[in-house]
Parts: structure tokens; C-alpha cells; sequence
């Protein structure tokens, strides 16, 4: 075997917490990165691997320090670099694409002259000679219009384009190297293919090693060589992408690979024919300065649905579908200006203000961000309290079982009631998030989004409870997601929705079986799957794509 | 079983201040303990003329020297802690608490009482502060509720594009947006959702405002028309005894010192607050 090119040996990063205290961030990881391969560190969010990756350009985060072990790029002992060393190494060496390219450029320059900058701070070659190299790495991206979309500025390309352009930044200075910071986890699905595979081609073609960070195992399967996986900064397994998929050793391995395999999802309780929970017809929905009846800006169009009682709805569509907008309208948190919508046969009024307070208790709406969904300066007690005295008048003692009632059903320790929102886990919130909701006892809850910030495992043990949830109280769901697969696992019923309106319905267990409409199946092929020959026999219509695609 | 008693200290709360915080706290309630017994320690009648000398140096008997009519400073000092802490801490409550209280109703109603009220508050803003009272206080008469109310009007306008500001940023939050869908009406979202959010950045708003009113009446009593002589606040015996500057007499310099040390004791006690009451929102 050939020299490895990079070579990390028990590294070590630590940090000082405000209270004074050391975290160990990386405790002792060792890997080899081969010429021309592709390594990716897989792991959920605080496990390590964008420090690594990071530390590869000897770059520490503000209060990090690499504290022990080296790290080798090419003939360049990184760890012993001064500074100014580094910086010299950082475009020419090791470079980096950031997952969010839209803040990664410079909105009021043009994108050429932020993608040639490399070669201008480094003295690599004059300033022609880039940009027609330059429009040769556009060409080789597979972005439209190569030879002009230099001259345009950030805001006037697309998702996609722009992370293809911002990898065309980090390639300009012939790196080694490159550093993959979850490049496609911010864009839609239909778009993520298209830069996979301008990644992986201009990989291969260049010849340069990569490092793929993401917690997204299929991606991972499309684009790398080998696979690290990381948790608690340590190194749990490493070994190639076949043998990670097919044969992982690691129980935690397994676990990830368990929490991405759909669960196909067994109807808990039979469709009553009886009346729906909730129908809605020819809904239309909008922002904006409201002139003769209508908004400004139309979001949701004529979109009908109906959900049987003990059932679940899955909405799927990619970014600006109205699918979020179709949760605000039913809650009445944004009235819609034309159509009915129908709670067990009861009219529901479009402003929640007009509805009565039985009518909101009963459907209840959970958001994706747990953060911003929780108040801050109260404590977990009093948010779960608040919905209890409001809609069922408890008070005192019976509140406070109540709340520790709640807090046992989505398998959180009572002692919990006590902290602030800021003091708890992302998936601790997200299930005080869902508890307030059935404090209300509610029969519908609107899902938005509620698993697409948390980690793959963490998103699993919500859907399990949300099952349960299910099973014990009864309850129906409208569950919106833009990740296919958790749909699946937990949905009877799916809608496509694309640009505010709902192209088909399909039943979740045939979901690429029954589909006829084209965008159901682009967007429903573009989900990556877990292997590795995927994106290659991937065949798509390319006139379907140039129709829905944003790319 | 048996708890072991614990005194509820701000530290065990967790409400801790460091070194900074305690300092400027301690010199607050300095000031607030000398307005408040005030009339019991001064050494002498503030109004009575206790040295043949004018413009006395400091000494055993005038701890502070005399001022331009033979007057004992420190009584002085004392005495005008009374008129400055007392006017510019009801003036900043009174302006605080109309500001946040009308921006959050402007913030979360929205719609056109906000621009009614912001615009409304936007015109009195561009009338200078000071100007505004001189004018009040030459066309009413100087007396302390004048001057206080003048004060808090003067300083409103900013505090409530302050709240206002604050409120609407949160008003758009998601937690807000649920206790909405719930049902909970107007007060509910203000005084539980809203007002604890924004109370960090309102208090250092405070403290500010706070600052800028003492200026404000040091500055009016200057120009004659805050605390009516004989009395006299500090700024106002910054006025009367400015001239023996240049006699060389230290009479000037101790109210100044005062003004400054509860300027700055403010700012440092604002700053510094402990973060579960300044960092609640994080």
C-alpha cells in the first residue's frame, strides 16, 4: 500500500466551557486517508466530526484547542504549523466546503470573483488563467451556462448551483484535499443528486482525496470510499462503505443503519367510514396585503384532503411546497380566504380567534424546532401546566400530576419539570414540545417537521412514541416531512404537494408503486438509498427534471 | 429526614453577581441609604450659612469645605442625594414602564395602532429633550412632580421603540405563536410569553435611561430651572459653586464626583447582571 496522504494519529481537542470547566471535544482518534480516496465521518450532531474534519486545516473552532496527537497532510506535520504556515496550507493543500453555501459567499460581489480569490491570495497563477479555470471547474460541475454564471451574484443562482459554485472555490487551488461539511443536508432532495454526482465526477476526475462529513448514511453510500463512524468523540467503527452497510460490527453501527431502515407503518386501528376527523375542501391559503378577498402572495391553492379518525396523514413536498402552510391554515394560525374545513363534521371558522376553545383543544399543532417552540424563561412544569389550566381549569396538586403523568408518557423523569427548556437535549425538547400538545388531549395533532432537526436515532425514538402515543390515546396525525422514510414509517395516507398544491395522494406503503404522477416519482426516486451502486444506476428523465426540479 | 436550612442567599438562587455587579450594587444602595436618612446625619442645616469663609477649603469641620455663601457642601451632597436619586429613579420607572408597556401592546397587536402609536411617539422623539423641558418647566413652574413628569415623557418615546423592537422580534417566535393557537388571549401572551423574554435587554435599557435622566435634571438644574433654590440638587450645586473653580476651592468637585460615582455604579450594576435574569432569552 501506498504512503497514506493524510495521517491522524490520537488527536485530541478540547474546550473551556464559560463555567470554567474542560470538555475533551475529540478523545484520541486515529485514521489514514489514502491518495484519491474518500473517507466520510458519519455521526450525530456532538459527535466530533466537523472538529475533525476542521482540524485537518489545523483550524480549531473559537475556545477548541488541538491538545495532543498529529495530524500529517501530505509532507506537512499540521499540528507543528505556526499560524501563518496554516494559512498557507489552507486552498492549496486542504480546503473546505462549508454545508451552507449561501453564507459562504459574499452577496454583494460576483461569484467569479469570490471563486478565483484562492488563487489571487496564494500568487497561484494570474488572474485569466484562473477564471478560465474557473469556467473549466463550472463546465466539469455540470452548472448551466458555465462560461457566464461567473458574472452573476449569489442571490441569482439557485440552492444547488451555489453549492456546486462553492465547491468550485475550494477546488480552484488544486487541493490535495478537500473538506465535505455536509455539503447537501440543507438542499431538497431532487436537487442533493445532482451535486452528489457533480461531486463524485470531478472527484474522480481530479484524483484529490476527499473527507465527507454527514449524518446521512445514504449520501454517505453514494460518495465515499470508507466510512468512519464517529460518537462521543471516539471512533466507534471504521471500515469500507460495503462492509459498513452490509456487515457493521458495531452495535451503535447497527443501531444507525436500524433507525434509517422504514418501519413500514401498520394502521393501528381500522378506517371507521364513519366521519372523517378532519376534511378539508378547496382550501386556499396566502400572505400578504389582502385586496377583494385574496392575498397578495398565494400559497395554498384548491388543496382538499381528508383524514379518518385513528389514522395518519403524511404531506410531502420539497422547500416553498406550502406544506408548513397547510398546518398554519388548519390551525387557523394563518386564516385561509377560501374553502371549508371540517373538525368530526363541525364547521371549522378559518380564524382560530372565531373558534371555540374545545374546537382548538382538540387539535393541537407541534413545530419543528423545539427551540423556538419552547419558551425559554419558563420551566418545563409551567409550560406543560399552562394548556392544563387553560383548557381543563387543573390546578395545584392535580396540575402537578398531571404534568408528571405527561412527562412519564413521552419518557422524560419527572425530576425534568424543573429545568429550563435551555437546560434539555434536542430530543428532550422536542418531546416537551409534544407533551404540551397532549396535555390539550387532543384527538388530531399537526406534525411539522418534527423530526427533520434531530439526529436519525434520536428522530427514531420520536416516531416510536408517536406511535404508541397512538396506539394508547388514540390519537390521528398529519404528519409533514420532507424525508420520505419517516413518512413511510408512521403514515397511511401521503400527499404530494408541489407549489401549493396537492398533485396526488397515494397510500404510504406503495408509495413508489402507485405513483403516476411525474413529480411524485422524480421526487420520490431522488431519495437516496442505502447503497452504494445507487446514484449510478439512478436513471431520471432529464425533461422531468429541468420541469420540477429547482436546481 | 430532616432538610437542612438553607438561607435562600442570591447565589444559591443563582442569581450571582461578580465582582463588577457587586461594586456598582453596593454603591446604589450607598446613595439610596443616604437619600433615604439623609435629613438625620447631615452635620448641618443644608440651607444655613455655618462658615464666615466662602469657598472654605476642606478641613476637620467642613469635611467637604464650604460653598459660594458659606454653606456646608457635605450636608449639601447629602441633601441633593434626596432630589437626584429620588426624581430620576421615579422619572425612569414612570418612562420605562409606560415605554414597555405600550411597545409590547404596539409590538404584538400590530396593524395600524402600531404605526399610529410609533409614528405618533417617532414626531415627539425629534423634539430635542432638553429644549422640550425648558419649555415645560418655564411655561408650568419648577416643582419636583413637574420635573419627574417632564422627565418620563421626555424619556418614553425611546423606550418604547426599545420594547417595541424587542416584542415584535419575539412575537414571531413559535412558542408565541402556539400560546395563540391555544387560545390564550392578549394579556397572556404580553405578561407570560413576551414580557420575560425581553426583560434582560429592558433592564440594561433601564439603567441607561436611568443615567440619562440624572444627566438630563443635573443638566436642567444647571440652567436654574430643576430643584428651586434654597434647596438643590447635584447638578444644581454643580451650577451654584462652578465659579470656585477658579479660586481654587473644592466645592465643585464633590457633586460632580457624586453624579459620576451613581452614573457609573448604574451602568456597572446593569452590565453585570446575573446572567439568569440578563441571559433568560438564551
Amino acid at each position: 500500500m501506498s504512503e497514506p496522504l493524510v495521517c491522524v494519529r490520537d488527536l485530541r481537542i478540547g474546550a473551556v466551557t464559560d463555567a470554567k470547566r474542560k470538555v475533551e471535544i475529540i478523545r484520541g482518534v486515529s485514521f489514514d486517508i489514502a491518495p484519491g480516496e474518500i473517507v466520510a465521518l458519519i455521526g450525530e450532531s456532538g459527535s466530533g466530526k466537523t472538529t475533525i474534519a476542521l482540524s485537518l486545516m489545523g483550524h480549531a473552532r473559537t475556545g477548541c484547542a488541538i491538545q495532543g496527537g498529529t495530524i500529517r497532510v501530505g509532507r506537512h506535520d499540521v499540528t507543528g504549523m505556526t499560524e501563518g504556515q496554516r494559512a498557507a496550507l489552507r486552498g492549496t493543500e486542504v480546503s473546505y466546503v462549508p454545508q451552507s453555501a449561501a453564507a459562504a459567499f459574499n452577496p454583494s460581489q460576483r461569484i467569479m470573483d469570490q471563486v478565483v480569490e484562492v488563487t489571487a491570495i496564494h500568487r497561484l497563477m494570474p488572474r485569466a488563467k484562473a477564471e478560465a479555470k474557473a469556467r473549466e471547474l463550472f463546465r466539469a460541475l455540470a452548472l448551466p451556462d458555465p462560461d457566464r454564471i461567473g458574472n452573476r451574484y449569489p442571490h441569482q443562482v439557485s440552492g444547488g448551483q451555489l453549492q456546486r459554485l462553492s465547491a468550485a472555490m475550494a477546488l480552484i487551488g488544486d487541493p490535495q484535499l478537500v473538506i465535505f461539511d455536509e455539503p447537501t443536508t440543507a438542499l431538497d432532495v431532487t436537487t442533493q443528486i445532482e451535486v452528489l454526482r457533480a461531486f463524485r465526477s470531478v472527484m474522480a476526475k481530479g484524483g484529490m482525496a476527499g473527507v465527507y462529513v454527514s449524518h446521512d448514511l445514504a449520501v454517505v453510500a453514494q460518495i465515499a470510499d470508507r466510512i468512519i463512524v464517529l460518537r462521543g468523540g471516539e471512533v466507534q467503527e471504521e471500515g469500507t462503505t460495503e462492509q459498513i452497510l452490509n456487515a457493521p460490527a458495531h452495535p451503535y453501527t447497527r443501531q444507525l443503519l436500524d433507525a434509517f431502515e422504514p418501519v413500514p407503518h401498520v394502521s393501528a386501528t381500522p378506517a371507521e367510514r364513519a366521519r372523517p376527523i378532519l376534511r378539508v375542501d378547496d382550501l386556499c391559503a396566502g400572505y400578504g396585503v389582502i385586496r377583494d378577498g385574496k392575498p397578495a402572495a398565494k400559497v395554498l391553492q384548491n388543496v382538499s384532503l381528508q383524514l379518518e379518525r385513528g389514522r395518519n396523514l403524511g404531506v410531502i413536498g420539497e422547500s416553498g411546497s406550502g406544506k408548513s402552510t397547510l398546518a398554519r391554515a388548519i390551525a387557523g394560525i394563518l386564516p385561509c380566504y377560501r374553502g371549508d374545513m371540517l373538525l368530526d363534521g363541525e364547521v371549522l371558522n378559518p380564524d382560530l380567534r372565531q373558534r371555540s376553545k374545545d374546537q382548538l383543544r382538540r387539535v393541537q399543532i407541534v413545530f419543528q424546532l423545539a427551540d423556538t417552540a419552547l419558551n425559554p424563561a419558563q420551566s418545563v412544569g409551567a409550560i406543560l401546566g399552562r394548556p392544563l389550566t387553560f383548557y381543563h381549569g387543573l390546578k395545584g396538586a392535580a396540575r402537578d400530576a398531571r404534568v408528571a403523568e405527561l412527562l412519564e408518557m413521552v419518557h422524560l423523569p419527572t425530576a425534568l419539570r424543573h429545568r429550563l427548556p435551555s437546560e434539555l437535549s434536542g430530543g428532550q425538547k422536542q418531546r416537551v414540545n409534544l407533551a404540551r400538545a397532549l396535555a390539550a388531549e387532543p384527538e388530531l395533532i399537526l406534525c411539522d417537521e418534527i423530526t427533520s432537526a434531530l439526529d436519525t436515532v434520536v428522530a427514531a425514538a420520536i416516531l416510536d412514541l408517536l406511535k404508541e402515543l397512538q396506539r394508547e390515546l388514540g390519537l390521528s396525525y398529519m404528519f409533514i416531512s420532507h424525508d420520505l422514510s419517516t413518512v413511510e414509517a408512521i403514515c397511511d395516507e401521503v400527499l404530494v404537494m408541489l407549489k401549493g398544491r396537492v398533485v396526488e395522494a397515494l397510500p404510504a406503503a406503495r408509495m413508489s408503486a402507485d405513483a403516476t404522477h411525474p413529480y411524485s416519482r422524480l421526487l420520490i426516486s431522488s431519495i437516496p438509498k442505502l447503497d452504494t451502486g445507487w446514484l449510478k444506476g439512478l436513471e431520471q428523465d432529464p425533461e422531468l427534471v429541468a420541469q420540477f426540479a429547482n436546481r | 429526614m430532616s432538610l437542612p436550612l438553607r438561607i435562600p442567599t442570591p447565589a444559591r438562587l443563582g442569581y450571582s453577581f461578580n465582582w463588577a455587579g457587586r461594586i456598582g450594587l453596593a454603591v446604589i444602595l450607598f446613595w439610596v441609604v443616604i437619600a433615604l436618612i439623609g435629613p438625620w446625619i447631615t452635620p448641618y442645616a443644608p440651607g444655613d450659612m455655618v462658615d464666615w469663609n466662602y469657598f472654605g477649603p476642606v478641613n476637620g469641620q467642613f469635611w467637604m469645605g464650604t460653598d459660594y455663601l458659606g454653606r456646608d457642601i457635605l450636608s449639601r451632597v447629602i441633601m441633593g442625594a434626596r432630589y437626584t436619586v429620588g426624581i430620576a429613579a421615579a422619572a425612569v420607572v414612570l418612562a420605562c414602564a409606560g415605554g414597555v408597556i405600550l411597545g409590547m401592546i404596539a409590538g404584538v397587536t400590530g396593524g395600524w395602532f402600531d404605526m399610529l402609536l410609533s409614528r405618533l411617539l417617532d414626531a415627539f422623539n425629534g423634539i430635542p429633550s432638553l429644549l422640550f423641558g425648558l419649555v415645560v418647566v418655564a411655561a408650568v413652574g419648577s416643582s419636583i412632580p413637574v420635573l419627574i413628569l417632564t422627565l418620563a415623557v421626555i424619556y418614553l418615546p425611546g423606550s418604547y421603540r426599545f420594547a417595541r423592537a424587542l416584542a415584535v422580534n419575539v412575537n414571531t417566535m413559535d412558542f408565541v405563536t402556539v400560546a395563540r393557537a391555544r387560545g390564550e388571549g392578549f394579556g397572556h401572551i404580553i405578561l407570560r410569553e413576551v414580557f420575560p423574554n425581553i426583560l434582560g435587554p429592558v433592564l440594561a435599557d433601564l439603567g441607561l435611561r436611568f443615567v440619562f435622566i440624572v444627566l438630563v435634571l443635573s443638566g436642567l438644574s444647571f440652567l436654574g430651572l430643576g430643584v428651586q433654590p434654597p434647596n438643590a440638587d447635584w447638578g444644581g450645586l454643580v451650577r451654584e459653586n462652578i465659579e470656585g473653580l477658579s479660586l481654587g476651592a473644592p466645592a465643585v468637585i464633590f457633586p460632580s464626583v457624586a453624579i459620576a460615582s451613581l452614573t457609573i455604579s448604574v451602568n456597572m450594576f446593569i452590565d453585570n447582571l446575573p446572567t439568569r435574569i440578563r441571559d433568560r432569552s438564551e
